[in-house]
């Protein structure tokens, strides 16, 4: 059941209780409890809301830096991604196979904003070997969905 | 002038009860549908974009009479991996426009003038049109919804005739979402023996059956030599507007249909033949997310209704649900017709499939969750009027 719940509010975590019990064919106090216990288990780690901030009066500038460090005896990446995780204006770290060790994602309001942490607080921090900095110069698709998708329903609105 | 020249078998033809109650939608603004007989999902990308590559390819030309022969390949390695049934793709596989052409092209090739044909209803709006076209007589089995609108060996028994010579069933059914199970369909298989009947099974919705795997008619001992089984992937992978079907039979009747198919039709569309071919080869977890959802939606809609105080089986198949609205008191159309003006939601009257579908209307569930509970809703408050009166 969990897979199942944690796949319909995925995509929506909106959806009401009474509704994924019909759904699921489950009754509400089971489902309810399920969920409690996923978020406890830091399965469900939070509920976020997709944003296209493009469409709003905010600037916003989201940049991909590819991070080389050098791992740490007995800790290996992990206290090194902390210490970059820990910085607010970092929304995700992800450790990579390949030419480079961390995907560090930044936002900021500005791109001077961006560039400055980069160059005065990342790259600088010990254990940084070196920093490629990558704007996002649109987003056409996030988390699964297509951010201009003026989608209609094209379908005729009875037939056989 | 030209109109006393035309066809009368043509002319005397119902309009489809679809088509009626279509020309009232269109002109309501902003009404919400549960009308729609197809998917709400677009065709997956991969097959798309297969589609887009065959033609950047050029492979705009004829295929073979009987479709592409590597899709008939693929077709029957589906059909034997999901439903372990066993056709020949050079001999008993025809790839068709859309299941309809196939069921068009299986009474043609099976019907003499004055053949009695068996059709199980409510059904698909095509069968009797076309039964009658091919010169058959039809003979209407009215499923019950006592017996969750399975057909039985009694009603089948019942409705013989020594003319009879086809049985037409879909299931899981559209509009009932009526499925047969294995026991179900054992159940008939002995009558239809005895009485050398031919079955036309048109098997359009069998992935979208809810909690058990559907099964053939024609996988019992002594039916595939007599079953023809209309299948497609309009439904399954929500291709409707790409129009491929198939059929599969004996060789003497896939090849008898594949004449007239070459006549008639020369060969299915080649863009959407090579659409199809990745669809049946690589979109099974495709068809799964889908079946998924739509059996999530089923459960809240059969509540739904349930809830308003209708009766309300519940379907095994397909993406329809058919409650009784006997307890309003109003006849299908009625129901229909006024829901429609009062709160602005489209559903189609269960004597579109039927004459015995009166008393049911069609919902269709191939929309939204969010969608769906507004139209329940509004349905609710209608009921609740109605039934007060």
């Amino acid at each position: 059941m969990r897979e199942d719940i944690l796949q319909i509010i995925q995509n929506n975590s909106k959806i009401e209780v009474k509704d994924l019990a019909l759904m699921l064919n489950d009754n509400e106090d089971n489902i309810a409890d399920e969920i409690t216990k996923m978020e406890k288990e830091k399965i469900i780690c939070g509920y976020h809301t997709l944003i296209n901030w493009d469409r709003t009066n905010n600037e916003k500038v989201t940049a991909l830096i590819e991070v080389r460090v050098t791992p740490q005896r007995g800790e290996g990446f992990d206290r090194i991604a902390e210490r970059i995780y820990r910085f607010k204006e970092v929304t995700a770290v992800y450790l990579m196979s390949g030419g480079f060790d961390l995907t560090v994602i930044i936002e900021g309001s500005t791109m001077k904003e961006v560039a400055l942490f980069v160059g005065q607080t990342l790259a600088p921090l010990e254990s940084v070997l070196s920093t490629g900095t990558h704007f996002v110069l649109k987003k056409y698709k996030d988390y699964g969905i297509i951010l201009d998708d003026e989608k209609k329903d094209e379908r005729m609105v009875v037939t056989p | 002038m030209m109109k006393n020249k035309l066809s009368e078998r043509a002319s005397i033809i119902p309009p489809s009860g679809i088509r009626k109650f279509f020309d009232i939608v269109t002109e309501m603004k902003d009404a919400i549908s549960l009308g729609v007989g197809e998917p709400d999902f677009d065709t997956p990308w991969r097959i798309r974009e297969e589609g887009i590559y065959s033609l950047e390819k050029g492979k705009t030309f004829y295929t073979s009479n009987s479709g592409l022969l590597e899709l008939r390949e693929a077709i029957c390695d589906y059909q034997r991996r999901r439903f372990s049934l066993d056709y020949d793709y050079k001999t008993e596989c025809l790839v068709t426009v859309g299941g309809s052409e196939g069921i068009d092209l299986a009474l043609r090739a099976l019907i003499n003038p004055g053949d009695d044909v068996l059709i199980a209803e409510p059904c698909f709006v095509s069968y009797q049109p076309c039964a009658y076209l091919a010169g058959a007589n039809v003979i209407s089995i009215p499923l019950k919804a006592e017996n969750e609108f399975r057909i039985t060996a009694k009603e089948i028994e019942a409705a013989i005739t020594p003319k009879s010579k086809v049985l037409m069933i879909s299931f899981p059914t559209n509009p009932t979402g009526a499925v047969m199970k294995e026991e179900h369909l054992k159940a008939i298989v002995e009558v239809i023996i005895k009485h050398d009947l031919i079955v036309i099974s048109d098997e359009i919705y069998a992935e979208l059956s809810y909690g058990f795997e559907h099964v053939s008619i024609a996988s019992f001992p002594g039916m595939r030599e007599r079953t023809i089984i209309i299948n497609g992937f309009s439904k399954a992978y929500a291709m409707t507007g790409w129009r491929m079907g198939y059929v599969l039979g004996p060789e003497e009747a896939v090849g008898l249909m594949t004449k007239i198919h070459q006549y008639a039709i020369m060969s299915a569309p080649t863009t959407s033949q090579y659409a199809a071919l990745e669809a049946a080869k690589n979109c099974d977890d495709d068809v799964e997310m889908m079946r998924r959802a739509y059996n999530q939606r089923r459960r809240l809609m059969v509540e739904g209704f349930r809830k308003m105080g209708l009766d309300c089986f519940e379907p095994e198949g397909a993406f329809y649900v058919f409650p009784s609205i006997q307890k309003t008191g109003l006849t299908s159309e009625e129901f229909a017709t006024q829901l429609l003006f009062d709160q602005k939601v489209a559903v189609v009257p269960g004597t579109a499939f039927g004459e015995c579908g009166e008393g049911f209307i069609r919902c269709s569930y191939a929309y939204s969750v969010e969608e769906l509970k507004i139209a329940l809703e509004r349905i609710g408050l209608f009921v609740e009027k109605m039934i007060k009166k």
